[in-house]
């Protein structure tokens, strides 16, 4: 069989994959939702499916953009779903003490709260992962098992309910017909690529990533772009917890953003950042986030028992991990084309999902 | 190899972290404990094992039963096990230490009580078991259960259900959308359980249900989840939620999809929270089949009549209600939680 180059390009362009999972999948819902695919306008904005996953995946890309400059260190922050919990209860908790909750002033002062929290969350992070040096798992792992106490604390306990139009619009409410979450997050993702792809930066926390040491003896300051790091993640997990408080109106501090670390985590890989460190695509984390809440939108239209929802997430994430191997792939797809070249070819480390489409320099830990 | 040496290091410190986690707290809420030595008739020593705090019912549900404890002039001897079974048996060895003199706990899960329970018949302590029950091949372990009938609440919900449906003059088919609660905890089990029981009884030609998911008792799950159904089957116009949180959040997602909640959509929850009434009273929400947290003072008195060795009920229900929208508004200063 033979291919032409530019198909043979395209297959190997690291997004190939995810997006072709996030099509698939969007795809499976049409004989279950006829008009899946359709937009209308309702009261003044657009209403459809796709708007919908578009909305609800806005928390979660958040998150997965700044895991994904965690892992592209070679780090990883288990305590982004208590930042989006103490994020969100600071926020509502304060602004339900206003008198006027539709004051912009206080609106914009709680959420100004929350995300200093947020950020202390973060410092606290990247100085135990860079000046103690303590394993980022366990480092991250504090916050992430007494957050949630932190945010139950400023709740008492309780789902707090705020009725506050301005704080409705970050995570709920609508610009330009739009969800005003779509701006929020592409504003994030715009920023993100443009300081890592145009700047040093990004090289910086690849090579941070790749080897630690080695950067340092180089003249990067790697303790300080560690710190970074668990500081923007921190803050996006805040953003993120902002819009899930402002989506419900409410602070829920047992639930909001419960596992959203996993999930981050799962988005990321599916995104064809290597867990190892060293490289990373901000583009691919997108894709995975959109595939994942698809995933999720899917498992509620096509009537799946409830009982064996997990097992159907299991089965797709399998899928795709698999397909994003590129062992497997050399494996199964691989036979048929007469000794693969180039990019076919298998890469050394087995937890290394994408091929190497980018240019930054890949130092091995050993 | 760093990367094998750190994961080791990483995963023996989880397991450190999650054993200090685990630790329950303990806080011994009884009032001046010495002052009450003297004098003719010995205090009663409760020791109450609550699940933990997972949520705003089982806030007021812990309020009930200490604030009942002190009226009740009891020492009261709390602990909350985080959600955990083993912080929740090591909480009754403590007390049965301590020789209480009634031990009451709401089971986190309902089986592998039987060792600990036994422990607490050897040393004639009587177990009350709260709000959730569990499942043992010795029936002598446990004196009663008081607490909701989860079952029964989804029958009261269809029956709820049937009132709405007659009072909003509703004709044809009836086409349900349910949110159920976390998948496999008991309440979501039985409250699907109850309401189906209903319906295939006696209205198995016109009620079905349509779409069934869960939305983990969540606000937010509520929300994503009938944003879905919404979608795939827009000509739902019933929604049966398994509790209040989940039906406010479904409530936004139906005006979003520019449709009235309470008059194109009829909602039926269970549960009885603050924020549900309010809903209610606005005509969001058009009947709730209240669950009731508050069994402090029944628990008191049942602790009362155990200590005295009367002989008690088995199964001892809450005291609850059912409301239909026109009684929300008056109902509303009274809920507490």
């Amino acid at each position: 069989m033979t291919t032409t180059p530019r198909w043979r390009a395209l297959t190997h362009h690291h997004l190939f994959w995810p997006v072709a999972v996030l099509v698939l999948l969007l795809l499976v819902n049409v004989p279950f939702t006829p008009d899946f695919f359709s937009i209308r306008m309702t009261d003044g904005h657009l209403y459809g499916s796709l708007v919908s996953i578009v909305l609800f995946g806005s928390p979660l890309i958040l998150v997965a953009v700044g895991m994904t400059l965690v892992i592209a260190t070679g780090g990883i922050d288990l305590s982004v779903g208590a930042v989006v919990a103490i994020t969100g209860a600071l926020a509502c908790s304060y602004l339900s003490d206003q008198t006027d909750q539709g004051a912009l002033s206080g609106v914009l002062l709680a959420m100004a709260l929350g995300l200093a929290a947020a950020a202390v969350c973060g410092l606290w992070n990247g100085f135990l992962v860079a000046r103690m040096g303590i394993q980022p798992i366990i480092a991250t792992l504090i916050i992430m098992v007494a957050g949630r106490g932190v945010a139950q604390l400023i709740t008492d306990g309780q789902i707090i309910t705020v009725n506050s139009e301005p704080y409705k619009l970050i995570g709920g409410g609508y610009w330009l017909t739009l969800p005003f979450s779509i701006f929020v997050v592409a504003a994030v993702v715009a920023v993100t690529v443009a300081l890592t792809r145009r700047t040093a930066l990004g090289l910086l926390v690849e090579s941070v990533g790749g080897n630690a040491e080695a950067s340092r003896l180089v003249g990067i300051r790697s303790r300080r772009i560690k710190i970074m790091v668990y500081v923007f993640c921190a803050l996006c997990a805040g953003i993120a917890g902002l819009m899930i408080s402002s989506n419900t109106s409410a602070a829920d501090g047992n639930n909001a953003g419960l596992w959203i670390e996993l999930d981050a985590i799962l988005a990321v890989v599916i995104g064809g950042t290597s867990l190892l460190g060293g490289r990373f695509s901000v583009g691919g984390t997108v894709v995975g986030a959109l595939v994942i809440q698809t995933l999720t939108t899917t498992i509620y239209t096509i009537g799946v028992p409830t009982q064996t929802n997990l097992v159907f997430k299991a089965a797709v994430v399998i899928v795709v991990c698999l397909l994003q191997s590129p062992k497997f792939r050399a494996k199964v797809f691989g036979a048929r084309r007469s000794g693969a070249k180039g990019g076919g070819t298998p890469d050394t480390s087995p937890a290394d999902a994408a091929p190497a489409p980018e240019a930054a320099p890949r130092m091995e830990v050993s | 190899m760093l990367n094998r040496r750190g994961f080791l290091t990483a995963a023996v410190g989880v397991a450190a972290a999650s054993g200090l986690a685990a630790c329950a707290k303990e806080d011994d809420s009884s009032s001046g404990s010495d002052s009450g030595s003297g004098g003719g008739g010995k205090k009663i020593t409760l020791g109450f094992a609550q699940v933990g705090s997972e949520s705003g019912w089982r806030t007021a549900n812990t309020k009930s039963v200490k604030a009942a404890a002190k009226e009740a002039g009891y020492t009261l001897k709390f602990s909350d096990a985080q959600q955990k079974q083993e912080n929740q048996i090591s909480a009754i060895r403590s007390y049965i230490a301590q020789k209480v003199n009634v031990i009451a706990f709401s089971p986190v899960v309902v089986t592998g009580w039987d060792a600990v329970l036994k422990e607490a018949k050897t040393a004639k302590i009587p177990v009350i078991l709260t709000d959730r029950s569990i499942e043992t091949s010795d029936d002598s372990l446990y004196v009663s259960f008081i607490g909701s009938d989860f079952t029964d609440e989804g029958r009261r919900a269809a029956r709820m259900l049937e009132k709405v449906l007659a009072k909003a003059g509703h004709k044809g088919a009836v086409k349900i959308a349910q949110l159920e609660g976390t998948t496999g905890a008991a309440p979501a089990i039985e409250r699907a359980k109850g309401f189906k029981e209903v319906m295939d009884a006696e209205h198995k030609d016109d009620w079905k249900v349509v779409v069934s998911q869960t939305g983990d008792f969540t606000r937010a799950g509520g929300k994503q989840v009938m944003a879905a159904f919404l979608q795939s089957n827009p000509d739902i116009n019933v929604l049966y939620a398994h509790n209040d949180d989940m039906a406010l959040g479904a409530i936004q997602s139906i005006e979003a999809a520019g449709k009235k909640p309470g008059k194109d959509i009829l909602i039926v929850s269970v549960d009885g929270v603050k924020d549900g009434f309010v809903a209610m009273s606005e005509g969001k929400i058009n009947a709730i089949v209240e669950c009731n947290p508050l069994l402090g003072p029944q628990l008191m008195d049942l602790v009362k009549k155990v200590n005295d060795g009367e002989t008690v009920e088995r199964r001892i229900k809450t005291e609850e209600g059912d409301f239909m929208q026109d009684e929300a508004k008056a109902a509303l200063p009274d809920r507490k939680y």
